[in-house]
């Protein structure tokens, strides 16, 4: 039995996953390592949420397992999640704090406490230059999402970053600077798994693509 | 990790003080749902001072009801919830500085105004030390309690009646041995055997409930 500690990788063992009574996907199998990019399609409904949910362990996959390093997720836990960045749908924003004291929250949370020199930084980066003290509530859509990501900046120790759609409600020029946080994380040698519609332009050593409800 | 445990706490203080009005919501009804039993069962003292630490106590479970709904609905909505379950801290942990933070908002305020409503029933003021004293002790353990309830029911069709009779049946140790603290205190024996028995809930409660409710929120987030 080999078992590979130390190397980074995330292995989807044979997964399978029933949502009320519709199967959304099979016997699923893919290993993805350290520069490595995994692209997930399909059609909408086709479960790709719940795979990248599955992935970072909210939910329990009805057959099978995820590996991280070797190990199971729901073994390893906290010692799994303090690698990952996921950002989901939800933009996990709060209205009634100021995008500053969202993303040091964010990262505090995630274990990673960030200066507001940092925290600033990051949100100049995506565009936000002159934000930190604003309410969360008076942000459009766009900007929220814009929040959320700015983690992304703040997180290039995390070998891992699971993306839910992260270019949705994005302008051109955030998915631009998005695309270059994600390029640039997979040249440190880190992974990212991403579910997308748009067309990327990320340039990754191995690209990985994963179409669901194609079979 | 204790920085995100602060950081937790310190989040839902500052929540809590830029929508101050659901604080005050919950000890208003507080104040008036205990205010009208002496207008509905007459100005007679040795009865007002006989039922004075039932209705206090029933009070108090029905405000902190009000109140936990909002423990962790709204991290739920927003997705905040999903980023603690995938923090690095243990999410007991983390629900645990949460169910202190809904405590201060939430339960110490109704701590800090018992005596001042028990004088409305001509508690005498000997008896007011036992009564604050109970509330300090009993009301973490409603908050730790109805978190367990708050975690199961989130996200579901009417969780607020849900909720409340899930919990409402658990807080009955609580009212009885909250209740009769002040009435033991009244009739000479002293309140010390039921201070003590609170004092157990509230160190078995913190043991066990957050990391009940932290189940019980994987489940519901599933």
């Amino acid at each position: 039995m080999e078992k590979k500690t130390g190397t980074l990788s995330l292995e989807a063992v044979d997964l399978h996953c029933v949502r009320g009574e519709r199967k959304l996907f099979g016997a699923l199998t893919f290993t993805l390592r350290g520069g490595e990019l995994l692209r997930i399609g399909g059609a909408n409904g086709s479960g790709k949420t719940s795979l990248l949910r599955i992935a970072c362990g909210l939910l329990e996959p009805t057959r099978g397992e995820v590996r991280w390093a070797g190990e199971n997720i729901r073994r390893l836990q906290e010692e799994f999640w303090r690698q990952l960045v996921y950002v989901g749908h939800a933009n996990a924003i709060k209205d009634d704090l100021t995008t500053g004291e969202n993303l040091h929250v964010a990262c505090t949370l995630a274990g990673v406490p960030r200066r507001p020199a940092q925290i600033g930084e990051a949100l100049r980066r995506l565009g936000l230059a002159g934000c930190e003290n604003l309410p969360a509530r008076v942000l459009s859509q766009g900007q929220r999402r814009r929040t959320a990501l700015a983690r992304l900046a703040l997180s290039e120790g995390m070998p891992l970053w699971i993306l839910d759609e992260p270019f949705a409600a994005l302008d051109a020029a955030a998915v631009d600077c998005v695309q270059n946080l994600i390029a640039e994380h997979l040249a440190r040698g880190a992974a990212v798994v991403l579910t997308t519609h748009l067309e990327t332009r990320i340039t990754a050593a191995t690209t990985r693509r994963i179409d669901l409800g194609a079979s | 990790m204790l920085a995100a445990l602060r950081c937790v706490i310190a989040r839902d203080l500052r929540l809590a003080a830029r929508r101050s009005s659901d604080v005050l919501t919950v000890v208003l009804f507080f104040v008036i749902v205990v205010s009208l039993f002496p207008l509905g069962i007459g100005p007679e003292p040795q009865l007002l001072r006989t039922v004075a630490p039932g209705v206090l106590w029933v009070a108090a479970l029905l405000a902190s009801m009000l109140a936990l709904g909002r423990v962790f609905a709204a991290d739920h909505a927003d997705g905040t919830l999903e980023q603690m379950m995938l923090g690095a801290t243990p999410l007991g942990l983390v629900v645990a500085a949460k169910i202190f933070a809904h405590w201060l908002v939430s339960g110490l305020p109704l701590v800090l105004i018992s005596p001042v409503l028990a004088l409305q029933f001509d508690v005498p003021r000997e008896l007011l030390g036992v009564v604050v004293l109970s509330f300090a002790l009993g009301t973490p353990v409603l908050s730790l309690i109805g978190a367990i309830g708050a975690a199961l029911t989130l996200g579901l069709r009417g969780a607020g009646a849900l909720l409340s009779l899930l919990v409402l049946p658990l807080y009955v140790p609580v009212l009885i041995i909250g209740a009769g603290a002040a009435e033991a205190a009244a009739s000479g024996l002293g309140g010390n055997a039921q201070l003590l028995l609170l004092g157990a809930l509230l160190i078995f409660a913190g043991a066990f409930a957050p990391w009940a409710a932290a189940v019980a929120l994987r489940i519901s987030v599933e």
